[in-house]
């Protein structure tokens, strides 16, 4: 689980002088499932596409098993990759998209043939050999594309945004195949996606970019409880950023009123922001309040309710299964652990206000337009 | 409601089912017609026999067949040639910036604008025995060849006035192909070689059928080029009937155009069937 099997060093790309990649420093251990998760034009899948060897990057180093790579081209790097539409063959058949790579390795026939069907049975596709890939779903497709690929016994796989074409429930069922898949075969998988659900359900660890840096790298949970900077704390779940003060360890000052908490290590009144989870806020009676507001808006979700509360001007998003009615005034209390303090970034009062909240709110596709980076 | 669309599709159907009928199926009907009477207009296959039975007096050869099996040969040749120039072309074309590709577009496309006869002329100049072509041959000391008048000319000629029909529609087969195929190919580690043939090249079948049709019947039909860039020295197919159709031999003329026309419609049919029939088995063994 540890070992370390690809290194990205300093590795910038740029594009008719557009910074994609600044200074990446990135490894990826053997047999670990490490997902790249970004907006838009964060440069996820240029990572991926270096490593899989569709582009040298303008600086810095790839190295696989300590070797370096830049040059050598994707036909000979142990690595393969699952593409975003699937790129299957349209003028082979199931059973012949899958034994491509391997009759290009020029393995014997009958080898070749209990390969291909050992794979079919992996991706559950047994008894598709003869079918027309044109004729299978999307779900199906998507399995011929990842049998394709691991049929060649990769070190690493490499998928690009695989379950982007596909709806809701079959990208969950998607979700954990893949992972199972991971796990019997034993390789390492790097997947792109701006699903943060999809990253956290399936890595054991998430890299999250932006603007063709790292933002933070860390395990789904760190990613979720500890993130560095109002960035990652909006783009990984709901998150009401606020402006606070540090007055020391354990003790954080937000709206003139000072509250518990378990960060430590500010330097003495550091201006910080505060990450406070729609979910980790309880409703009381206004009496019973650490703070009070007014419920502007309230949307039912089903297992939750969202409601919009405005404190002192500030909006929050706060996720409850007791029912507010608009207009209301409630009290809120949080718990020390719901708290979570981070030092200033540039990224500081760009997130985290639901002034302008709307029902849709993240439900980011942009599968299409990265497909163009 | 659907019998108002139908009616409607009909409606505008109209023009083009009159244009079609007088334009297509009468012309047609009327070469069939002539192909099987005679002058009086009675039914007859003298016409249809001819051509497969009439001998020359001197030599006792095949005079039409003989013709026919010329015209084909040269035409499959000038086919070929095109396919050969024109597919590396194409996909030069495709893997080309943009810009670079309208440029190329404009320069396969300019001929075309010009005259058909006139382009011909133009050929004559440069292949004549002190032509163009000579003239930079003995420019670096060589001895000039002898080309006009040769089958070789007549190819040249064919070749150039239908490269652009070879080219654009296996352009616009492989513009549209999915280039991601192409990376997926290499990441299955395939090197340049394998992915065109292993990918693209079965891919463009569509387009290289097209071409090939688009160039074969009009170079096996054509009459014009055999003649000035021949000498006329050798008849074509195209030549034989128009001769016939100019001393008013309209019957023989008709036939001839119609054995033509099916021996070309059967030959297209068996393409597809063969084509269509491998891309099957290729993908259907195990």
């Amino acid at each position: 689980m540890s070992k370390e099997l690809i290194r990205l060093k300093d590795v910038s790309m740029k594009f008719d002088g557009d910074t994609i990649l600044d200074n990446i420093n990135l490894y990826f251990n053997d047999k670990e499932f490490l997902t790249l998760l970004g907006p838009s034009g964060c440069g996820k899948t240029t990572t991926l596409r270096i490593v899989g060897g569709f582009l040298v990057p303008t600086s810095g180093d790839v190295l696989f098993d300590g070797v370096r790579i830049n040059d050598v081209p994707p036909n000979k790097r142990q690595v393969n990759t699952v593409f975003q539409k699937y790129a299957l063959f349209p003028h082979l058949n199931v059973f012949d998209n899958i034994a491509f790579g391997l009759r290009i390795q020029k393995v014997a026939k009958p080898e070749i043939t209990k390969r291909v069907q050992e794979m079919l049975e992996v991706v559950s596709l047994k008894g598709f050999d003869h079918r027309s890939v044109t004729s299978l779903s999307g779900g199906q497709q998507q399995r011929v594309a990842i049998a394709r690929a691991l049929v060649n016994n990769p070190k690493v796989l490499l998928l690009d945004e695989p379950l982007g074409a596909l709806d809701m429930r079959l990208r969950k069922d998607m979700q954990q195949e893949l992972k199972r898949i991971q796990r019997e075969m034993e390789i390492t998988f790097i997947y792109v996606t701006h699903d943060q659900e999809e990253a956290l359900a399936m890595s054991d660890t998430v890299v999250v970019m932006d603007g063709g840096r790292i933002q933070q790298i860390g395990t789904p949970k760190d990613i979720y409880n500890e993130p560095k900077n109002a960035f990652v704390a909006d783009f990984i779940g709901e998150s009401n950023i606020v402006d606070g003060i540090m007055r020391s360890d354990g003790v954080v000052e937000i709206f003139n009123r000072k509250f518990r908490c378990l960060d430590s290590g500010f330097a003495p009144d550091e201006a910080v922001d505060v990450v406070i989870r729609p979910e980790d806020v309880d409703i009381v009676p206004e009496s019973e309040g650490q703070l009070k507001g007014t419920v502007t808006q309230v949307t039912f979700k089903g297992m939750q309710y969202d409601i919009i509360v405005d404190f002192y001007g500030f909006k929050w998003l706060i996720q409850t299964t007791d029912f507010c009615p608009e207009g209301s005034k409630i009290g809120i209390k949080i718990d020390p652990d719901g708290f979570h303090v981070m030092k200033k970034s540039h990224y500081s009062g760009m997130f985290g206000d639901y002034s302008s909240y709307s029902e849709e709110y993240d439900e980011i596709s942009d599968a299409e337009s990265e497909a163009e980076e | 409601m659907s019998g108002a669309k139908s009616r409607r599709t009909a409606v505008l159907l109209g023009p083009y089912s009159v244009w079609a009928a007088l334009f297509i199926l009468v012309p047609l009907f009327f070469v069939a017609y002539y192909a099987f009477t005679d002058n009086s207009f009675n039914f007859t296959l003298d016409n249809i026999l001819k051509f497969f039975t009439e001998q020359s007096r001197e030599t006792g050869s095949r005079i039409y067949l003989d013709i026919f099996f010329r015209s084909l040969k040269l035409a499959v040749i000038s086919t070929v040639i095109c396919l050969l120039m024109g597919y590396p072309l194409a996909y030069i074309m495709t893997r080309a910036g943009e810009r670079a590709q309208k440029i190329m577009m404009v320069l396969i496309m300019i001929p075309m604008w010009m005259n058909f006869l006139i382009r011909t002329y133009a050929w004559m100049t440069i292949l004549q025995d002190t032509g163009i072509l000579n003239g930079f041959i003995q420019s670096l000391g060589l001895q000039p060849i002898h080309i006009i008048g040769t089958e070789s000319a007549v190819v040249v000629g064919m070749v150039y006035d239908y490269l652009p029909y070879m080219v654009l529609p296996i352009y616009s087969v492989m513009a549209k192909m999915d280039y991601k195929l192409v990376e997926a190919a290499r990441d299955l580690g395939c090197n340049g070689l394998q992915v065109l043939r292993r990918v693209i090249l079965p891919l463009s079948i569509p387009g290289i059928l097209n071409g090939v049709t688009m160039v074969l019947i009009p170079s096996i039909s054509t009459f014009y080029i055999s003649q000035k860039l021949g000498n006329g020295k050798f008849f074509l197919i195209g030549d034989a009937i128009e001769g016939q159709y100019v001393s008013n031999n309209l019957h023989f003329a008709a036939a001839m155009a119609f054995i033509l026309m099916v021996i070309l419609l059967a030959a297209m049919a068996l393409i597809k069937y063969l084509t269509g029939r491998r891309e099957y088995e290729g993908g259907a063994k195990a």
